[in-house]
């Protein structure tokens, strides 16, 4: 990892599309969380999703990272349909993502959290496990000095061998962040990475998903609700509506589109 | 000075693998282990016999339970069929196939074990916490009962007690207290040097991260179903072996009353005092339920208070259990807890750095 910062002109967007979602739709029971959502996600940009509360923006995510099968429609990521396969099998085909409510290892220490974020590339055995000295112990060294790099990269060097249980709520926000990005994924998905933040973490968290996004070439699909954040932020933005996509664009577009308007603001009547 | 860190913090990743990280630590760990070397030269061999073997078995089991429960999460009252497994596996082949080395025998005991742990093991997949521990007892009710009706286990004999032949290992019969306690101590020092292997290694992690989340846990790549299994797996392996050396070394006879839902609680309050998610307080713990009910009985006969044993007995009871809640309240995350922290405050000192 390059820890110098580049120009942002540097980056490699491309217009090669790493997700595509064509006419999802699911329905739980006779509810309707997403009704024929289409979107694509183009390589090294950062793609936003926003929408009202209950807008079927989490369970869109849920369903590119597999927790979700949706009824109807396909989804690909770098061409492989990926709409009925398993979330650890997506995740293998470098796909990672954080969670709005925290899904860390809250016992485990900030070093373990992020070296579980590498556990797809550990390959010793259990026997060899069992021994330690010799391959293991090689592997566990290699991997901690990959996950030293996101210690420095995420400035969490002070929280190292804290339980993360117990560490202030943005801290623990940086932290699962940290572990998204220590599977070396190619795509994070990023569900409200700064809800509940300060003003200043939120500043922070941004530069860090710009630098990975910029320096490590990560594409970044994320749902927010600090519309200042995501205009900053964004390459492009989608809006969801009821389980509707009501409109995709830059943010220029999207600030001057009346469908968004009238779904945030309501329609006059 | 003793426990400073400064200039000596560790300055490689694998030095931080270590298991002993200061010398300080590791002075005292060559003194404590050379002090149980030597052990036998001088201890009475009551206090062989009757402590310390007991003690060293036991711990093997409750490392076992520890490493199901604290690390993997999954709570289990089944330790005592485990035992019996593997004690009974160790006594059929001791006497229908003398051919294989005893040392042997043990380890296939373990793997026996580990099979059934396996099977039972399965509703971990579909249950938790306490509604897995309901279904662990299912096990230790189920074993009970093959153990005292079907006589092949036991040889046909006519009384359900049976006494363990007399054993060599490598061609030293194992027939002195001395000779006993150094077999069962390489046992326990191998079996505790593979749980720390395992435990900070990648497998002991995933096993936490299971026990920690388990929707993040699938996200990683972990394939929750194998690292529960395994973990029923080792933890059976571990009370299987100590199972067969509570009959083998310890009672020299072997019948199922041995191995009750007794057992399977006792190396549950084991863990829990001692510390869950610790190997160190596996070890804390047997020695707390193991030694306490002892030093109680003792004072109480010293003070010779003019109370009928009866009562003496059962007061040791409630003492006994008023400590296991006094720790627990105190110290919620064991006695290993209290040494730790006690630790922290060496390092820190003359700082209070508390946490």
């Amino acid at each position: 990892m390059n820890m110098l910062p580049t120009i942002r002109t540097g980056r490699g967007r491309s217009d090669s599309q790493v997700i595509v979602v064509e006419n999802v739709s699911l329905r739980f029971g006779g509810l309707a969380a997403l009704t024929n959502v289409s979107l694509d996600v183009r390589e090294g940009e950062i793609y936003s999703i926003i929408g009202p509360n209950g807008a079927g923006k989490t369970s869109l995510l849920n369903c590119i990272n597999g927790f979700y099968t949706p009824t109807s429609g396909r989804i690909t990521l770098g061409g492989d349909e990926i709409a009925r396969l398993s979330p650890a099998t997506i995740a293998r085909s470098g796909l990672s993502r954080t969670f709005q409510n925290l899904a860390l290892f809250k016992a485990l220490s900030t070093i373990d959290n992020l070296l579980l974020g590498r556990n797809l590339k550990m390959r010793t055995n259990f026997l060899q496990a069992a021994v330690f000295l010799g391959p293991t112990k090689r592997e566990e060294v290699k991997h901690r000095a990959a996950v030293e790099e996101i210690v420095h990269f995420l400035q969490l060097e002070a929280v190292r061998d804290e339980p993360v249980g117990q560490l202030p709520y943005g801290t623990q926000k940086r932290i699962e962040f940290g572990r998204a990005l220590a599977s070396e994924p190619k795509i994070i998905l990023l569900d409200e990475p700064m809800a509940g933040m300060t003003q200043r973490e939120k500043m922070e968290m941004c530069d860090f998903i710009r630098s990975a996004n910029e320096m490590l070439n990560v594409t970044f699909v994320l749902i927010e609700h600090d519309i200042g954040v995501i205009m900053g932020l964004s390459d492009r933005i989608a809006v969801l509506d009821r389980g509707l996509r009501i409109a995709e664009g830059t943010p220029r577009e999207i600030a001057a589109d009346p469908a968004v308007i009238s779904a945030y603001l309501g329609v006059e009547h | 000075m003793f426990y400073r860190t400064a200039r000596r913090l560790p300055d490689s990743y694998s030095a931080q693998l270590s298991i002993i990280g200061r010398n300080e630590d590791r002075i005292i760990a060559a003194l404590t282990l050379l002090a149980v070397l030597t052990l036998p030269q001088f201890a009475s061999p009551y206090f062989l016999k009757a402590l310390l073997i007991p003690f060293l078995i036991l711990s093997i089991a409750a490392i076992g339970l520890n490493l199901l429960m604290g690390y993997a999460g999954q709570p289990s009252l089944g330790s005592g069929a485990f035992m019996a497994v593997g004690a009974y596996t160790a006594y059929k082949l001791a006497t229908n196939v003398p051919e294989i080395p005893i040392v042997v025998d043990f380890a296939i005991a373990g793997v026996m074990a580990a099979g059934v742990g396996i099977v039972f093991g399965l509703p971990s997949l579909r249950m938790r916490a306490f509604y897995l521990a309901i279904a662990t007892l299912a096990i230790q009710f189920f074993i009970e009962w093959l153990f005292s009706k079907v006589a092949w286990f036991w040889n046909d004999h006519p009384s359900g007690v049976v006494s363990i032949p007399q054993f060599s290992v490598f061609g030293i019969p194992i027939d002195t207290p001395q000779k006993e306690f150094y077999l069962i101590g390489i046992i326990v020092a191998l079996m505790t040097i593979l749980a720390l292997n395992l435990t900070r290694s990648h497998i002991g992690r995933q096993w936490m991260a299971v026990r920690d989340n388990e929707t993040a846990a699938r996200l990683m790549g972990i394939s929750v179903r194998r690292a529960k299994l395994s973990a029923f797996a080792i933890s059976s392996f571990y009370c299987g072996v100590a199972g067969a050396l509570w009959a083998f070394v310890y009672l020299k006879t072997l019948g199922i009353t041995s191995y009750s839902i007794d057992v399977s609680f006792k190396i549950m309050f084991m863990i829990v005092i001692g510390g869950v998610g610790t190997i160190g307080g596996s070890f804390i713990g047997t020695a707390f339920v193991l030694l306490v009910p002892i030093f109680l009985s003792t004072v109480a006969s010293a003070l010779s208070l003019p109370i009928s044993t009866g009562s003496i007995a059962s007061m040791e009871q409630m003492i006994f259990g008023l400590l296991i809640v006094y720790f627990v309240i105190v110290e919620p995350q064991g006695i290993v807890r209290i040494v730790r922290n006690f630790h922290q405050k060496l390092v820190s000192w003359p700082l209070n750095v508390g946490r």
